[in-house]
């Protein structure tokens, strides 16, 4: 039996296959270990991450492209009782916070 | 919350672990209990120096841990517990994880090397913070000593509000040692209100209810959390709802309620998982969907509507599909929905429940005689009576109390349902011991679960706690061997112990005072005399390893498919 790995070049497919999910948290050093580790506990691929401070840095803005997946729904929903999350909106695959970022990771 | 009056306020000076444990004493706590070490003695220091608050040494943070989960599981608030960096805090963290799955409010104040050194592997670091993410509803490694009057009521708040469950603050040494100056202390943390009911969605459960022919109540350990366990049997009463409940919510409903069918799942009775069967509504309050309670989720309840109440949104529609979620509080979902269900004698369905009952009970044998499981949990029941608080370790023992004890009332039962910890009988036992010292605390142990807190005897003894462990030794895991001899072709491996503890010298050792029920004719006599003196006492009982837990469902199988208690009388089929 062979196994497919999936085609990490074709941004574009995979992209269809994604959500982009919008995270407004408090800025501080263990949020994105808060956030991260409920993804990867549940083996839940995250695709991309972008972190930003928002305002005057008492808050940041993460960034996650994840593959929709059935589980997403409930990810959401975890996401939103961490303590240090303020909102979550989720946005359509492509969104273009990701796409205008493609130019970076062009392989070389 | 600079000076905001007109005269110059006096400020208040304190070092970072003076504040801790005078926000501690705001907070009404008056008991913790922990291990001192390198990295926390600033905060031991001005804990000595405490007159309100009585710290109780553990032999082993694990210990310390149950401890404050014992304590906070019998009040319902939250109960603090500390150790040091490094080992103390590794040590403690599967308390902290049991506390988590249990929803529990504790909070662990751990020490942590000082600021400077994080991240150098010095001496007794670990990265506390990183591993207690996944096991606390929320931590903190506070960064200063002025964080920490912040920190430590939002601690508290978070660990009370919504969902109760554990919080971890970690704290360098050095902010321990920082002298702060501030004007006024913050006030004290507390649990937020209940979110605001939604009527609509009240309406419509109660609709559902009205509509249902074969409705059961599914109630939780939310129930118990949120003060339900009353309006629960009101509503019950009122619809004429049986009601079965998970290991977490033994107690909500008495026993011998009519309307009560006990637990369900893995070892419930046969006519409970029967009757969960045949019911067309399930009203899930508090609960949520654990696989020990399920069986295969697929073929859970095939037949009903589901209505799941819950203070956590996550929990509806995670496992199961809900035909109707409410995210809210129990008890005020309750409340609201009471006036709107229709009273309902449903004769027809009360009727096929008392059918199933008595085709298919729990068949406990040996009832009657105190060298047999069942009939030793409850001899202990009438010995100690409906005030006494109840905790168990992890095991077959486990399983025969949840099953047999005659729970009466909230709050007095104490298990390590979620992340089934052996260990966390003893040191739970204590703690509850502590909080309510007017209480028999009794805490019914298997031989291999208590070797792994035994350390904790002598905390029992120094701390004189009514707490009476009852050991069924059958000198094996016998959980583990059940399984291994239905499930794994008899192959015993690893859970017959070949050397045999004396646990009446070991007691003795710790000095504590011990009863031997193989020593006597009249067993009942001996058990009277442990559980009515005061003071903390072993009771040492045989049980034959060819004693097993039934009914069982089969690790993944459906609840239908239970092993045992069968044949009994299958004329109702
Ligand atoms: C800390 C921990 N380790 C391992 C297990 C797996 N386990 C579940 S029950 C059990 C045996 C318990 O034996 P004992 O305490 O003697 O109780 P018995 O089943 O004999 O009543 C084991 C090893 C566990 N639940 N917890």
């Amino acid at each position: 039996m062979t196994t497919q790995l999936p085609e990490s070049g074709d941004s574009k497919n995979a992209a269809e296959k994604c959500t982009v999910l919008e995270v407004t948290v408090n800025n501080h050093p263990g949020v994105m270990s808060h956030v991260c580790g409920l993804f990867s506990r549940r083996a839940f691929n995250v695709e991309g991450i972008l972190c930003m401070p928002i305002g005057d840095g008492d808050r940041s803005r993460i960034w996650l492209m994840v593959n929709e997946d059935e589980r997403l729904d409930q990810m959401v929903k975890q996401i939103e009782k961490l303590e240090d999350v303020l909102g979550v909106n989720r946005h359509a695959a492509g969104h273009e916070v990701f796409a205008r970022l493609e130019e970076f990771f062009r392989v070389q | 919350m600079a000076g905001k009056g007109k005269k110059e306020k006096m400020m208040i000076r304190k070092t970072g672990a003076e504040a801790i444990v005078h926000m501690l004493e705001r907070q009404g706590i008056r008991i913790v209990a922990g291990i001192p070490g390198g990295s926390n003695l600033p905060l031991y220091d001005a804990l000595g120096k405490s007159s309100l608050i009585r710290h109780v040494l553990a032999r082993h943070e694990q210990g310390a841990g149950f401890m404050a989960q014992g304590m906070a599981r019998v009040t319902g608030k939250p109960a603090v517990c500390l150790a040091t960096s490094g080992p103390g805090a590794t040590n403690i963290l599967t308390a902290i994880a049991d506390a988590k799955l249990d929803s529990v409010p504790v909070i662990c104040i751990t020490g942590q090397v000082p600021s400077r050194m994080i991240g150098t592997d010095a001496f007794q670091e670990v990265d506390t913070y990183g591993m207690s993410i996944p096991i606390t509803k929320h931590n903190f490694l506070v960064r200063s000593a002025a964080e920490l009057l912040d920190v430590v009521p939002r601690a508290f708040r978070i660990a009370s509000s919504g969902r109760p469950g554990p919080v971890l603050i970690d704290v360098p040494k050095d902010v321990q040692s920082e002298t702060i100056e501030f004007d006024s202390w913050p006030e004290p943390g507390r649990a937020d209100g209940a979110p605001a009911v939604d009527m609509d969605e009240v309406k419509r459960a109660a609709e559902m209810i009205n509509e249902a022919r074969r409705p059961i109540l599914y109630l939780g350990g939310g129930i118990i959390a949120s003060g339900a366990a009353a309006v629960s049997a009101h509503l019950a009463e009122k619809a004429s709802l049986p009601v079965t409940m998970t290991l977490m919510a033994l107690g909500a409903l008495p026993h011998n309620h009519p309307l009560s069918i006990g637990m369900l799942g893995m070892h419930g009775a046969r006519f409970t998982n029967m009757a969960l069967e045949e019911c067309d509504l399930l009203v899930v309050l508090g609960a949520r969907f654990d696989d020990r309670a399920t069986g295969k989720v697929a073929a859970f309840c095939p037949n009903a509507k589901i209505i799941h109440v819950d203070i956590d949104a996550g929990e509806l529609h995670k496992i199961k599909t809900a035909h109707l979620g409410v995210t809210g509080d129990v008890k005020a979902v309750i409340d609201a929905l009471l006036p709107l269900v229709a009273e309902n004698g449903r004769a027809e369905w009360i009727s096929r429940i008392t059918a199933l009952r008595t085709s298919y009970p729990l068949l406990m044998t040996g009832a009657d005689d105190p060298r047999t499981p069942y009939g030793l949990v409850l001899a202990v029941a009438r010995i100690v009576g409906e005030e006494a608080i109840i905790a168990t370790d992890v095991g077959q023992h486990q399983m025969w109390t949840a099953q047999a004890y005659p729970f009466s009332r909230p709050q007095r039962w104490l298990t390590s349902g979620g992340l089934g910890t052996m260990g966390f009988g003893l040191p739970a036992a204590i703690g509850a011991a502590l909080a309510s010292p007017e209480s028999t605390v009794v805490s019914f142990s298997g031989d291999g679960s208590l070797l792994m807190n035994i350390q904790e005897l002598v905390t029992a003894v120094e701390e004189d706690v009514n707490v009476k462990v009852i050991v069924m030794d059958n000198h094996s895991l016998g959980l583990v061997h059940q399984q291994q001899e239905l499930f794994y072709g008899n192959r015993i491996f690893a859970a017959d112990f070949k050397a045999h503890v004396d646990f009446a010298a070991a007691a003795a050792a710790f000095g504590m005072k011990s009863y031997d029920l193989a020593a006597t004719d009249d067993p009942e006599a001996i058990l009277h005399q442990a559980l009515t003196s005061h003071g903390p006492c072993l009771v040492h009982a045989h049980i034959d390893i060819s004693e097993k837990v039934y009914p069982m469902v089969p690790p993944g199988a459906a609840n239908k498919d239970m092993i045992g208690d069968e044949n009994y009388d299958n004329t109702i089929a």
